[in-house]
């Protein structure tokens, strides 16, 4: 079974800008799925109308066996969204924030208080626990709002754009929390603008653009449809010339870095081989992009 | 699934938030009210005789409680409704599996809970100007609740479409106030000339003044029945029309 499933959803708002235009899409369960698209392109609109925020025009959605519009209880009883920006009440506490959460989900209290120290203690947050909660720090908000979203223990996790904005040593925290939870069955779905993140963390991958999905695959398979890779050479000795070699394209970008475009094909060695025959040494080298989104910038102009 | 934790939980947070701030909530009805029963009732209520065979300051006292009752149920629902739309945590019930109906009685009861609580401060503090006899405490009890719960939903009604904090304001001051104080606080119908009299019956507020009035010392302006008639009635329509609003997302969602 599915933990999403959409079909043929469309949404046109009142303005008349359409911005779903007929997606399809399936997640299955236990996944770790990157949903990414550049700004407008109904990223929002879409996790909206899967978590209720938005009225779809028309289409059908289906969480974890349960359509959204017939068995919408059970359908929302599934979801835990943790949305972009901090939407929860700024002058809780930071346990009051969770374990209320836990109530609309009738969770009787004794339970409710467990899950909150639970979720709590997961995103290392127990300490704070009786913190006013706008007095966290912008990556403790970001926690905040994921334990809230775990509280009932949802199958199907929704972060959009969590680490917007906090810093890689809290970032990375936050990726080896967000792995832990899929690991113990929590299917994800997550949305972010750093492409890095959705390739060291996600199995499978959809690409929306102008409210259409126009890439869905396993990012496998996606990455190996890349032709050419792009690198930039560090070298030992500033260079008086271009050199030239066979097979690949090379550009000077400064006196000692060099970047060249390398044909899939072709691999690296004969690269390191002509260099080396014309007396450059190379001392380092990297991509010049990450790949995902070499990609994606392919894919979306 | 069990609704009347969400129920629970969204009336202990709506309490929560008005006790919490008991200074700005609490306080100031009791301050006011006083200051009302000391001017009007006692300092010029003396001079004014009596209204329907009662003394002036008897006369008042339910008028001026109502109207606590008014103001403090309208203005918890559509300053922590509108609150709760501002700051975006509405998005915490609307993806939680909480039906609208549970929604809508969650916050009217919260509001119903802060006007009864200033209504009976604002009793309290009469007491120590004048004895409330209580003559139908059954009619006043009901009218009270009744009161509380009919200005709740509209306070609901008007923080769905407030779009900025002027929007919440401008109801209570600019309607609630002027009927409330033209419902027959101060005075009697009776008391009116002509015109103005009949302009006066088609003010909802007088109803339920005069009922509360007939339910604490035994005299009022209307008939009684006709007043829980239109009170029950109002709450009924605007309960239907809040429903709609919230299943349509008015205000809330896109």
């Amino acid at each position: 079974m599915n933990a999403l499933s959409i079909k043929q959803l469309k949404k046109t708002y009142n303005n008349g800008f359409e911005a779903l235009k007929g997606v399809d899409l399936e997640v299955k369960n236990g996944d770790f799925f990157a949903l990414l698209g550049p700004n407008g392109a109904g990223k929002s609109t879409l996790i909206g109308i899967i978590s209720s925020l938005v009225t779809k025009s028309s289409g059908k959605v289906t969480i974890c066996g349960h359509d959204l519009d017939k068995n919408t209880a059970q359908a929302k009883n599934c979801i835990g969204l943790v949305p972009q920006e901090v939407n929860f009440n700024q002058f809780e506490t930071v346990k009051n924030v969770v374990f209320y959460q836990a109530g609309f989900y009738g969770i009787p209290k004794q339970q409710a208080l467990q899950r909150t120290e639970h979720c709590l203690r997961q995103m290392d947050l127990w300490e704070k626990r009786n913190s006013i909660s706008r007095r966290l720090s912008g990556g403790m908000k970001r926690r905040l709002m994921i334990a809230r979203a775990m509280v009932h223990a949802p199958r199907l996790l929704i972060l959009d754009e969590p680490t917007a904005g906090v810093d890689i040593e809290i970032r990375r925290t936050m990726w080896q929390m967000m792995q832990e939870v899929n690991r113990q069955g929590t299917t994800i779905i997550l949305t972010t603008h750093y492409l890095e993140e959705a390739e060291s963390l996600c199995r499978n991958i959809a690409i929306i653009d102008d409210g259409r999905i126009i890439r869905a695959s396993a990012m496998d398979t996606l990455l190996s449809s890349i032709h050419t890779e792009h690198f930039l050479l560090d070298l030992a000795r500033p260079l008086t010339s271009v050199p030239l070699v066979d097979g690949y394209q090379i550009e000077q970008v400064s006196s000692r870095t060099l970047h060249v475009a390398v044909p899939k094909n072709q691999g690296l060695n004969q690269l390191f081989a002509g260099l080396s025959a014309q007396g450059v040494t190379v001392s380092s080298l990297k991509n010049k992009s990450n790949r995902l989104e070499q990609l994606f910038i392919d894919l979306v102009q | 699934m069990n609704y009347s934790i969400a129920f629970k939980t969204i009336l202990k947070k709506e309490i929560l938030r008005f006790t919490r701030i008991w200074p700005q909530t609490l306080l100031p009805p009791a301050v006011t009210t006083a200051l009302y029963f000391l001017i009007f009732g006692k300092l010029i209520g003396d001079r004014v005789g009596e209204v329907h065979g009662e003394s002036y300051m008897d006369f008042i006292v339910p008028g001026i409680i109502l109207m606590s009752v008014i103001s403090h149920s309208y203005s918890n629902v559509v300053a922590s409704f509108y609150s709760t739309k501002f700051q975006r945590h509405i998005e915490e019930l609307l993806v939680a599996p909480v039906p609208d109906s549970v929604i809508l009685a969650g916050y009217v009861c919260g509001g119903i809970a802060r006007g009864v609580l200033v209504g009976c401060v604002v009793a309290a503090i009469s007491t120590l100007f004048t004895h409330i006899p209580v003559k139908h405490w059954e009619i006043a009890l009901a009218i009270f609740i009744l009161t509380a719960t009919l200005f709740s939903l509209a306070g609901f009604i008007n923080a769905v479409f407030a779009d900025s904090f002027d929007d919440i304001s401008i109801i209570p001051n600019f309607v609630l106030t002027p009927l409330s104080y033209l419902g027959g606080v101060f005075y009697s119908v009776n008391m009116l000339p002509g015109i103005w009299r009949q302009i006066a019956q088609i003010n909802p507020i007088l109803y339920m003044i005069n009922a509360f009035r007939f339910g604490l010392i035994g005299v009022s302006d209307v008939e009684i029945g006709l007043a829980f008639a239109m009170t029950l009635g109002f709450i009924v329509l605007l309960a239907i029309i809040s429903l709609i609003l919230l299943h349509r997302g008015t205000g809330v969602k896109n």
